[in-house]
């Protein structure tokens, strides 16, 4: 393995993640000894109002996929109108390729906990839920352990640090439904319903749980929040591009020598990413890949020098989404990858509205049956057709993001799918997976 | 089936995490709950949970059924689930399941005769850069083939619990669901177990070799106050490092086609916020106060909206919902969506 140039390693900037280098981070008296609580001292010391304007100062966006400034979500919240307000932090972690949350929450709870309870005295919340990913057990258990011993330490509970502040917090698991990271059917789903968005507006920021203000956000900005209360906002600026300030944690998976995190700077480019992950792996070259996780449309060869920032993916007519790159080689075929993201659309579907219940449904069918070998020309046009119908007219992000594979993977790689449909490629579907299919 | 006195304790326990008059909260983990009695969610475990919240079975009903983890049939002490979505699937996680299942003589949510293993296909378990990857119980085995994976099961169906590569030691699967219904992991050092995988690591281990840190952190820099003296950022245009997407109605496009738009980048669209998530924005936030005139105004006018669900619960639910809908077309007013594009317009 080579080693990356020194201009390429000082992309890497260990923020969020410099504490699971330290086995026992988990714990409290570790976390303590690194920095843990020390934000929340200085926290709450300071003007609700003015924490949620170094927010804004720092520029920090969402992490969840959708890039909002965080700052003016927060400041969203109507303030002195009488009724509770609720924290709900989205740990549902679902968007294929995404891995970033899990690991953050297994080796440093504490510094999410410690997130969760600076922004809800910001927002004047008294109460936060951590909605995680059913699946997501080990962190789960590391984060309830957390919860724990910051009620015992006075973190949590009332009169936090003699400041008069309460918080309780609970940790809800959810029970695998992909659907319940989009933040309204997040919503549905705590209070004890089928996870299914809602109509907005209005929006959380005023009708939220329970129909109160409500901030919804991922763990990764949550966990941000700490460290610019630290450093301050000038010195997170320090990292990443004017629209995209900060560090990102960008997950590398698939056709490279070292899959894994890598906290960079916003902005990196895959190229500068495959240099810091050992290059492809050997035998391999690079064909396509997701800048942010499947509900993002494909990238080329073509785009390896493009910044990962919000503002860079979107002018090469993708999404930043998670930044969760799956890398995908000249081995892999993007239309069985397509197929398989479809798939797992439809299995999630929520079945709310028809674009996306009844599209995928079938997509699905017109690829098992072009991966068969008997697919038609008209065939792609049916997709594009298809795709035309979901979105924009899909209820959710959910449906919008099926179509992401499925027109950028025809836009990039038609040549592929003439050759099931022409006959140039041996089938990789049997013929039985076409029951149902006309 | 009576569920144990245990079971009706630990419900009460969880009924008492959510405010008082929000108990169907606690829903979701009474269902994992009855699971961790029952191994599944039976009709029984339903009308438990229907009973304890006062509910009833149909809307319990409506709710187990939407998610995958609550099962529908008796399950094994083992929940093997392999990841089959695409990254795992193109690095041999098809394979790993085709075999499995072959080798076991089950399929997708079937269990074995000996009722140890329940196997299932699972989507991305957001694990793949340790792909392909499968769980037991829910706790990862990374990096597996189809050879390992039968070594697994094998080991299982043996009585054995093989250890995970990541996470604690294996429990059986009822004892995983009372962890899920949110209860501490009861088990002596099982939180403790576990180290992080390279995978997690590397980028780290890169900048600790080259000993890469980033400069300039000062845990003491002072936070700004409002009332200090101004700062050279400009009170009420776009504040330094404010990045909000420009997409506030710029034009007299339907929203339909600006929806559209947004949704589908080019070259000259900013990020747009998720779809469907389309806070308009300007850089600005709407003055708060504005926003809590109308929002006291709306709610003066409007009964609070209560969480009344779609029509199918209750004819109440039904007559709330249909009083949410009427409210939040007025409160439209008091979104922040139209206030700020009200601000842009004048
Ligand atoms: C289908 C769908 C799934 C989503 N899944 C997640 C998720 O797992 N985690 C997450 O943080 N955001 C997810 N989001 C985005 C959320 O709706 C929301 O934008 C986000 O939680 C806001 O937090 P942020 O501003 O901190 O990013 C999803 C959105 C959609 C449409
Ligand atoms: S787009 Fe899909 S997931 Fe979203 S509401 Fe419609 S059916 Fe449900
Ligand atoms: S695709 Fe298997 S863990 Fe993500």
């Amino acid at each position: 393995m080579t080693t990356p140039r020194p201009e390429t390693l000082a992309k890497l900037t260990p923020v969020l993640t410099k504490r699971w280098l330290s086995p026992d981070a988990w714990q409290l008296r570790t976390y303590e000894r690194l920095d843990g609580y020390a934000a929340l001292r200085k926290a709450l010391k300071a003007h609700p109002d003015d924490l949620i304007q170094l927010v804004k100062d720092s520029g920090l966006r969402g992490r969840g996929g959708a890039g909002f400034p965080t700052g003016l979500k927060w400041g969203f919240i109507p303030q002195g109108d009488g009724k509770p307000h609720y924290l709900v932090v989205n740990a549902d972690e679902g968007e294929p390729g995404t891995c970033k949350d899990l690991p953050l929450m297994t080796h440093d709870p504490h510094s999410l906990v410690e997130g969760v309870i600076i922004a809800s005295y910001a927002i004047r919340a008294n109460r936060a839920y951590i909605y995680i990913r059913g699946e997501a057990v080990h962190a789960a258990r590391r984060l309830r352990h957390a919860v724990d011993e910051a009620y015992a330490r006075g973190y949590l509970g009332r009169n936090i640090l003699g400041s008069g502040f309460d918080l309780d917090l609970v940790v809800h698991s959810g029970a695998g439904a992909y659907i319940c990271g989009e933040e309204t059917a997040l919503l549905d789903s705590l209070e004890g319903f089928r996870g299914q968005p809602r109509l907005r507006p209005p929006f959380p920021a005023t009708h939220g749980l329970y129909a109160c203000p409500t901030v919804v956000n991922n763990v990764g900005t949550i966990a941000s929040v700490p460290y610019i209360v630290l450093g301050g906002a000038d010195w997170w600026k320090t990292m990443g591009t004017e629209k995209s300030s900060g560090p990102m944690i960008y997950s590398l998976s698939g056709r490279i020598a070292n899959p894994g995190q890598y906290e960079c700077s916003m902005g990196v480019t895959l190229r500068e990413l495959i240099e810091l992950a050992g290059g492809m792996k050997p035998g391999h070259n690079l064909r396509f890949w997701t800048p942010g996780g499947s509900s993002t449309p494909l990238l080329t060869a073509d785009h390896l020098d493009v910044p990962l920032d919000f503002e860079g993916v979107a002018a090469a007519g993708s999404i930043l989404g998670t930044t969760a790159t799956q890398i995908f080689s000249d081995q892999d075929c993007p239309v069985y990858a397509t197929y398989r993201w479809l798939e797992f659309y439809h299995h999630e579907s929520c079945g709310k509205c028809t674009p996306c219940r009844e599209g995928n449904y079938w997509m699905v069918r017109v690829y098992r049956r072009i991966l068969a070998g008997q697919g038609t020309h008209e065939d792609l046009d049916t997709l594009l057709d298809t795709c035309d119908n979901v979105l924009g007219r899909a209820f959710c992000g959910l449906g919008d993001g099926a179509t992401s594979p499925v027109t950028s993977s025809l836009k990039y790689f038609k040549q592929d799918y003439l050759d099931y449909i022409e006959g140039r490629k041996t089938p990789r579907l049997s013929e039985k997976t076409l029951v149902g299919a006309h | 089936m009576g569920f144990s006195d245990e079971t009706r304790e630990r419900a009460r326990e969880i009924i008492a995490r959510y405010p008082a008059d929000r108990s169907r909260s606690a829903l979701l983990p009474l269902l994992h709950l009855v699971q961790s009695e029952e191994g599944y969610v039976s009709p029984a475990g339903v009308e438990f949970c229907a009973e304890v919240l006062g509910l009833n079975k149909a809307q319990v009903g409506a709710v187990a059924t939407f998610y995958t983890m609550y099962k529908r049939r008796p399950t094994g002490d083992y929940l093997v689930s392999v990841c089959t979505n695409t990254m795992c699937n193109v690095l041999g996680g098809q394979e790993v399941y085709d075999t499995v299942a072959e080798y076991l003589g089950v399929g997708h949510e079937e269990t074995t005769a000996d009722g140890k293993i329940t196997l299932e296909h699972a989507e991305c378990l957001a694990a793949c850069d340790y792909g392909p990857v499968l769980t037991v119980n829910y706790d990862f085995f990374d990096g597996v083939d189809p050879a390992g994976a039968v070594k697994i099961v094998d080991e299982l169906r043996a009585g054995g619990r093989p250890t995970p590569s990541r996470g604690a030691r294996l429990c059986t699967l009822r004892e995983m669901s009372v962890q899920l219904a949110g209860f501490a992991d009861s088990r002596e050092g099982a939180v403790a177990d576990g180290v992080p995988g390279e995978p997690t690591l590397r980028g780290l281990r890169l900048a600790e070799q080259h000993g890469i840190s980033v400069p300039g952190f000062d845990p003491n820099t002072p936070i700004r106050s409002k009332d200090a003296p101004a700062p050279a950022t400009p009170a009420k245009a776009a504040p330094t490092g404010s990045t909000a997407p420009d997409v506030k109605a710029p034009d007299a496009k339907s929203p339909e086609v600006r929806a559209a738009e947004t949704r589908q980048p080019d070259a000259k669209t900013p990020a747009p916020d998720s779809p469907g998530t389309r806070v308009p924005v300007d850089g600005t936030a709407p003055a708060p106060r504005d926003a809590q005139a109308a929002e006291a105004a709306g709610v003066a006018e409007n009964a609070p909206a209560g969480d009344g669900k779609p029509a199918g619960d209750s004819s109440e639910a039904q007559e709330r919902s249909l009083d949410e809908a009427s409210a939040s077309a007025r409160s439209e007013l008091a979104s922040p969506a139209v206030a700020s594009e009200k601000e842009a317009q004048q």
